[in-house]
This record gives structure tokens, sequence and C-alpha cells, in this order.
């Protein structure tokens, strides 16, 4: 009974609390290195240093009344922000840290899969709005994420060829000599860009292009399910971040210690979600016919050959990793 | 029942248990024009779900074509390791290079134009 519980109930919670956590509080630490590359202060009154502000953040989304639009398809417009977060937080099961939630031989497999479900919950909150800034942000949003998951999936197909299997563990071992970025850094660079596009984040953020959309596709969400999204989106940026961690930047797994393992994989994923922020206060926004530009005539024609490349020169060399 | 079936489960009570919350706890006074659909104010004009872009269905088109490369490239881990691997290596680059070719012609036949 009390193994049962143990990993049934305690265990995703010890994940999914300290996943939560952390994107409160990458919610202040945005406001707050946003607000010093602008040379002012950040949210720096409501606790020390402005530590509570998330917390009055949340209080007030979930006091704030939720709207149910008369004219909106109600299930499926309740339902999207559920998926939304549902999704953001079991993609963090299988990721090894260094040992996973849920141990999974496809890690990779499934982590894409689901990543792409993500699509449904922006396609059902703009068509259940009913309102047109509604619809037009989530068909961009639509547009623009499924482009790039094309150039995601082959990319990680380049280095899967290289580290031998779908299992992220496989990685570590694959790391042990150097990270994997300095043999492959033009993927870690178009994959640090796809997932910068993925997440919807600046400058890929036209769906949430205030000056153009008001909200995009939550223009018709307010407090709960709203907070939902932004939850979701948050989670999201630090799994993509934890993910380039894990798969470009590998971590030393030492047997004895793999607390140790933990602390260094999250220290980089940090500084990784702490450039995203970064990127997010220096570059203007895309048009949107640059960033399909970008993905259809740019990033894929280059991945292809990527593919090529990738598959062709192992067995050249003789350089095929060692089969699980 | 199985570990991932049991997270999924946990992930999926927690934003359940918040949305329950979100309409059970805040005062609702709902009104007609609160509930009415966001257009700068004024009364929404025409439907909002047509007349729709075709260039959105489009791009998902495209996205399922290289979607289903992606599929037919997916057991090249595995295959990489044939013991006769230059087989391998010709299939893949037969199914890329098709690929290529119907890029290229996407390209130029202007469907990626805006794209957008």
């Amino acid at each position: 009974m009390l193994p049962t519980i143990m990993n049934y109930i305690i265990n995703p919670l010890a994940l999914i609390i300290p996943i939560l956590l952390a994107v409160a509080l990458l919610t202040l630490l945005e406001r707050k290195i946003i607000a010093y590359m602008q040379l002012r202060k950040g949210p720096n009154i409501v606790g020390p240093y402005g530590l509570l502000q998330p917390i009055a953040d949340g209080l007030k989304l979930f006091v704030k009344e939720p709207i149910l639009p008369s004219t909106s398809s109600q299930i499926l417009f309740i339902l999207s922000p559920m998926l939304a977060l549902t999704l953001a937080l079991t993609l963090w099961a299988p990721l090894p840290l260094p040992s996973p939630a849920a141990d999974l031989n496809l890690n990779i497999l499934f982590i894409l899969a689901l990543s792409s479900l993500t699509v449904y919950s922006l396609l059902g909150s703009g068509w259940a709005s009913n309102s047109k800034y509604a619809l037009i942000g989530a068909l961009r949003a639509v547009a623009q994420t499924i482009s790039y998951e094309v150039t995601l999936g082959l990319l990680l197909l380049c280095i899967i060829i290289l580290s031998g299997g779908f299992n992220l563990e496989t990685f570590n071992v694959t790391q042990e000599n150097m990270w994997l970025i300095l043999p492959s850094w033009p993927l870690a660079a178009m994959w640090y860009v796809s997932t910068l596009a993925e997440t919807n984040r600046s400058p890929f953020d036209l769906t949430e292009g205030e000056s153009e959309l008001v909200s995009g596709f939550n223009v018709e969400y307010a407090g709960g399910p709203f907070a939902l999204f932004f939850l979701a989106e948050y989670a999201n940026i630090l799994l993509m971040n934890t993910l380039s961690v894990i798969l470009f930047l590998g971590s030393s797994n030492t047997l004895f210690s793999p607390e140790l393992m933990t602390t260094n994989l999250m220290t980089k994923t940090a500084l990784l979600s702490i450039l995203f922020l970064w990127v997010r206060a220096s570059y203007p926004r895309f048009r949107y016919d640059q960033l399909m530009h970008l993905t259809w005539k740019s990033f894929l024609p280059l991945t292809l050959a990527m593919v090529i490349w990738h598959l062709a020169l192992p067995i050249a060399l003789t350089g095929l990793p060692p089969q699980l | 029942m199985n570990l991932i079936i049991a997270f999924m489960l946990m992930t999926t009570l927690i934003p359940m248990a918040l949305m329950l919350i979100s309409f059970w706890l805040p005062m609702m006074t709902p009104d007609y024009e609160s509930l009415s659909p966001y257009e700068c104010g004024l009364d929404p004009l025409g439907s909002a779900r047509l007349p729709f872009s075709i260039r959105f269905f489009l791009v998902p088109i495209l996205f399922l074509l290289f979607d289903l490369e992606i599929a037919l490239l997916l057991p090249l881990p595995w295959s990489s390791q044939l013991p006769l691997a230059n087989h391998t290596f010709f299939w893949a680059s037969t199914i890329l290079i098709l690929l290529t070719l119907g890029l290229f012609y996407e390209w130029q036949q202007g469907g990626l134009e805006w794209a957008e």
C-alpha cells in the first residue's frame, strides 16, 4: 500500500509542485531581468526583492471573475486551458534528471509526440472563443508552431543518430567526453531558435502580438483559465530549456551524487532560460511572413541536408554509436 | 496501472482542480456586455469563423507531408546499425531527396510565398 501511494501519488506531486513553483518564480525573474535590462527595477514592493509577487499575481488571477462568453463553444473553451497545462506538466515525466519520474525507453519520441498535442489547445481556445482576434491569433500560432515542429523533429533525428537511441539517458553517456553542442553547434543553434518559436516566445510571439491582436488566442480568457495558459507557457519554456541542456549541454552523471548532476543540469537550464529572457528584451518581433520564410526556406533545407550529413558521416567513418 | 498513466492522472487532476477553483471562488456577476466577444468595444461585425484564409490550411498540409517524412525516417538510429549500412543510407537519401524536390517545386510555384 505504501509503495503504491509513494510511487503513484507522492512522486508525481514531488515533481509537479516544484515545477509550478519554478514557473511562478520564472515570471518574477522575467520581469526583474527585463526591467534591469531596461535600466529600471522590476517588482520589488510585494515581498523582499519582490519575491511574493507571483503569489500576489496568482491570487489576483484566481479571484478575478472568469468569463465564459455567451457565443463561445463552452466545453472546448473550458477544456483548452486544461489540456495546455496537462501537457506542459506531463512532458516533465520522462525527463532524466538524472532519473526520470517515468522511465520510458523511447523518451524523446514521447516528448515529441506530446508536445505536438499542445497545438490542439491553441486551436481549441481560438476556435471556441468565437471572436475574430482570437481565431486569427490561434491560426497564426498553430501555423507557426507546426512549421517549427518539422525542423524540431528533423534536428532531433540528427542527434539521435549520433547518440544511438531514443532514450534520453543515453545522451548522458554520449556526452561523457564532450558536450554534444561542440560537434553539432549548427543543430544546437537551430534547435534553440526553434524552441523559441515553439513556445511562442519573443521574437516569435506574434500570437500574443499585443499591438496587433490585443492578446491573440487568449483574448477571451480572464482570471483562472488565463492563469492556466500562462502557467503552461512558462512550464513549456522551462521544459524546452531542460531538454536543450540534456540534449546538447550534457551533465556529468556521477554515480555517487546524482544530486550534483541535477544541480548541474538545472543551473544550465536557468542560464538558458535567462538567455530566453535576454532575447525577449533585445529583439523586435518577427513579421509573420519572415517567420515562415525562416522555417520553410532557411531552416528546413539546411536541416534536410544535416540529416543526410549526420547519417552519412558516422557510417563512412565507422563512428556509429553502440546500440542498446 | 503503470507509472506514466498515474502521472498523467495527477497532471489532469491538478488543472481540473484549478479550473474548479477559478469558477467557484470568485464572485460572478455576468452581464450582457461582459459576455459578448471582444471587438474593441463595438458590436461584432459579421461571423468570426468565416471567411477563413486558405493559407492557414495549406501550411498544415505541408507540415503533414514533412511530418510523414519524419515518421518514415524515425527508424534511422536502428537501421543505421544494419550489416549493410549503405542500403539504409541509400533509401534514407531517396526519401530525403524526393522530399527536397517536393519542397523545391513548392517553392518555385509560390506555395511558400508569405507561406504566412
